[in-house]
Parts: C-alpha cells; sequence; structure tokens
C-alpha cells in the first residue's frame, strides 16, 4: 500500500497530465464550458484509462514489441466503445453535450502515454494506481478550467445563475477564452512553483 | 454547388480544426515552433486525412452497415488510421526518400492527432442519416477531409510565423514557451471568430 500511494498521487499535482505535461489538451478545452461537462468527461477518462492500464500491464509480456502501439489502441478503443455504449443508454444528455469528444478519448495522449510509460512496464496493482492518479489529475484540472469558463463566460456555476452580480464575457466560453486560460493557469502555477524554489 | 462552397469555407475558416472545434492542439502546439517542420507536418495530415477519409467512408458503407456492428465505428476507425499512416510512411520511404526525411518523425504521431479521428467521426455524422449514405456523400467527405487538412495547416503556418518572432520576444519568464503559444492562440481564435459573420 505504501509503495501504490505516491504512484497514486503523483498525477493529482506533480505531474498532472494538463498543467504540467500539457497532454490531452484537445478534450480538455472542449467539454470545459460546464463543470458539470467536465466532471463526465474527467470521470469517463478516467474509467478508461484505469481499465485500459489494467488490461495492458495484464498482458503486456506477451504483446511484442514491433506492434505495441496499435495493441493498446485497439485495447483502450475498446474500453472507449463500451463508455461510449453507457452514456448513450444511461445518460443521454451528457452524451450529446460531449458530442464528438467521447468517441476521441481514444486518442487523447494521456491514455496512450500511461500505457507506453508506465503500464507496459509495471505489474498491475502499480499500474492501477497509476491510472487512478493520472485520470483523477485530468478530472481536476478540467474542473478547475471549467470552474473560470463557466462562471465567467456564462455567470453559471453548476447550474446555479451568479449573472445578477455582473455581465458575463461569452467569449469565455468559446474557443479563445479557453486557450486563455489554460495559457495563463500553466504560467499561474509555473509562477507558484519558481516562488516556492527560491 | 453551394454546399461546396459552405464546406469549404466552414472547415478552413469558420469553424476551423484547430481554432474552433479543439481537434489537432498537441501538434498544433508541439510542431509550430519552426514554419519548416510546420509545413511538413500540415501536408501530413492532409494526406492521411483524405486517404482515412476515404477509406473510413468506405468501411463504414459495405463493412459496419451491411453487418449492423455501427457500433465498432471507433475501433475499425483507428484502426484504419494506424494502419493508413504505416501504408503512408511505407510508400513515402519508397517514391521519394527527400519527403520521406523532411515528413519522417511526425508520420507516426498522426496516429494519435484527433483531428484525423475527428473529420472521419464527423463524416459519419454529417453525411450518414438514418443507417444510408445521403446523395453524393462520398466526394463531399472527401471534401471535408482535404478542406479541413488545410484548414490545419493554415493555422499551424500562421502560428508558426508567430512562434519564430516570438522567440525573439521578452516574455515574463513564467509566460515563456508554452503559456505564451496559449495566449497567442487565444489571439488568434478571436480573429478568427470574424469569419462567423460569414454567410454562405
Amino acid at each position: 500500500m505504501k509503495r501504490l500511494w505516491p504512484e497514486f498521487t503523483k498525477g493529482i499535482i506533480a505531474e498532472n497530465p494538463i498543467f504540467f505535461m500539457v497532454l490531452g489538451l484537445c478534450p480538455a478545452l472542449a467539454v470545459s464550458t460546464s463543470v458539470a461537462n467536465a466532471i463526465g468527461m474527467g470521470l469517463a477518462a478516467t474509467f478508461v484509462l484505469v481499465c485500459s492500464n489494467t488490461i495492458i500491464a495484464l498482458v503486456r509480456r506477451w504483446i511484442p514489441d514491433k506492434i505495441r502501439i496499435p495493441c493498446f489502441i485497439v485495447i483502450i478503443a475498446t474500453f472507449v466503445t463500451v463508455v461510449e455504449m453507457i452514456l448513450k443508454a444511461y445518460a443521454p444528455a451528457l452524451d450529446r453535450s460531449l458530442g464528438i469528444f467521447v468517441p476521441l478519448i481514444v486518442v487523447n495522449c494521456i491514455i496512450l502515454g500511461r500505457a507506453e510509460a508506465f503500464a507496459s512496464k509495471n505489474p498491475v496493482p502499480a499500474s492501477i494506481a497509476d491510472g487512478l492518479g493520472m485520470g483523477l489529475g485530468f478530472l481536476a484540472a478540467l474542473v478547475t478550467i471549467a470552474f473560470f469558463r463557466e462562471t465567467l463566460g456564462s455567470g453559471n456555476l453548476m447550474g446555479l445563475s451568479l449573472s445578477h452580480q455582473f455581465e458575463p464575457a461569452r467569449v469565455m466560453a468559446l474557443a479563445p477564452g479557453a486557450l486563455l486560460v489554460v495559457g495563463l493557469l500553466i504560467g499561474g502555477l509555473r509562477w507558484v512553483r519558481s516562488l516556492r524554489s527560491s | 454547388m453551394g454546399q461546396v462552397v459552405a464546406i469549404i469555407l466552414s472547415n478552413i475558416l469558420i469553424s476551423n480544426f484547430i481554432l474552433f472545434r479543439f481537434l489537432g492542439l498537441c501538434p498544433f502546439l508541439g510542431v509550430s515552433k519552426q514554419t519548416k517542420s510546420a509545413f511538413s507536418m500540415g501536408l501530413a495530415v492532409i494526406f492521411v486525412m483524405v486517404s482515412s477519409g476515404a477509406i473510413t467512408w468506405l468501411a463504414y458503407r459495405f463493412l459496419l452497415i451491411p453487418f449492423q456492428i455501427e457500433y465498432m465505428r471507433t475501433v475499425v476507425f483507428i484502426l484504419v488510421i494506424a494502419t493508413s499512416v504505416q501504408f503512408i510512411e511505407m510508400v513515402i520511404l519508397k517514391t521519394s526518400p527527400a519527403l520521406y526525411r523532411a515528413l519522417g518523425i511526425y508520420l507516426p504521431l498522426i496516429t494519435t492527432n484527433c483531428a484525423v479521428l475527428g473529420v472521419t467521426v464527423l463524416n459519419v455524422q454529417d453525411f450518414f442519416k438514418a443507417g444510408a449514405p445521403v446523395a453524393g456523400s462520398f466526394p463531399l467527405a472527401l471534401l471535408q477531409a482535404s478542406s479541413a487538412g488545410i484548414g490545419f495547416m493554415f493555422v499551424l503556418l500562421l502560428m508558426s510565423g508567430i512562434r519564430e518572432r516570438l522567440e525573439l520576444a521578452e516574455v515574463p519568464e513564467s509566460l515563456e514557451g508554452l503559456p505564451i503559444a496559449f495566449i497567442t492562440a487565444s489571439l488568434m481564435g478571436l480573429a478568427f471568430m470574424g469569419f462567423l459573420g460569414l454567410k454562405v
């Protein structure tokens, strides 16, 4: 247990996939218009990441090195299809608002990245801890971005209206706002880090 | 004819894949440091988009629909893309070693470029209604794939030009590199929003 804990926590802050490794940007920016969407996408990606890490860690000895990437992608695509069907059946509204980005979880670089860098070299329990940590780190980053975009862009938070205090700037809910928020958040986190280390 | 113009304009300018739909951001930020490599990457992406757009349309029409396994779309499409990337890599290596050296390292990266899988999924959403292709959908799908690729390359080239200049600019230390690239992309996105007024 003690050995698994660091594998779990590293993904959440120190090696956060969005803010420090800058992977998996497309879904992070596209679905972070509202906190609810961000949570849905974060949970879906976490599920796929944990399942694919588990299976890849299980079969890693039998996958030939040369064709490992196609093998990983097929495993990931299978779980993405599972998520797609679950969402369509039980959360059709969420499925519609995530739209094309549900099938695109396949090409989320975080998932293939963890398969290649971690699950293909480590045993099952560590891979599950790694997948769970990275997934939750992705979720946390998405919720942070969505928090700023939803409050500033549409004046809402989780469906509650805050906009009687101010006029929301709709550009924050659109593409330029997303890029601006991510740029400033990454810059801000680097600044905090440099203050700490000096 | 109107539809043709609409597809071209909307994919290149109005709802550009990178700046509007958020597809292909990783290569957009990763390969936009130099204009030369941006150009090669753009060409490679157009290549792969058009060929995998054609193959996935055929696979969906003649394989997935007849066997009623449309839910296998994601698995089949990503396999088609991975294989066509490998195939194109081999063809280029045989026919033009110079082009291979220019594109070489970028080709395998394209498999995980979400713009490519994105355009194939969009083609299915746009050009298949109730399990059957709409009239003339194959050429339209190819047109959508190629104009999406051109739009991708266009924005990638613009960004690389800006970033080459940014290297020389004085940027606050914590914003150097990626954060300032994001902010630049955000300003480009604002400029591109001007095209939203374009009525076709």
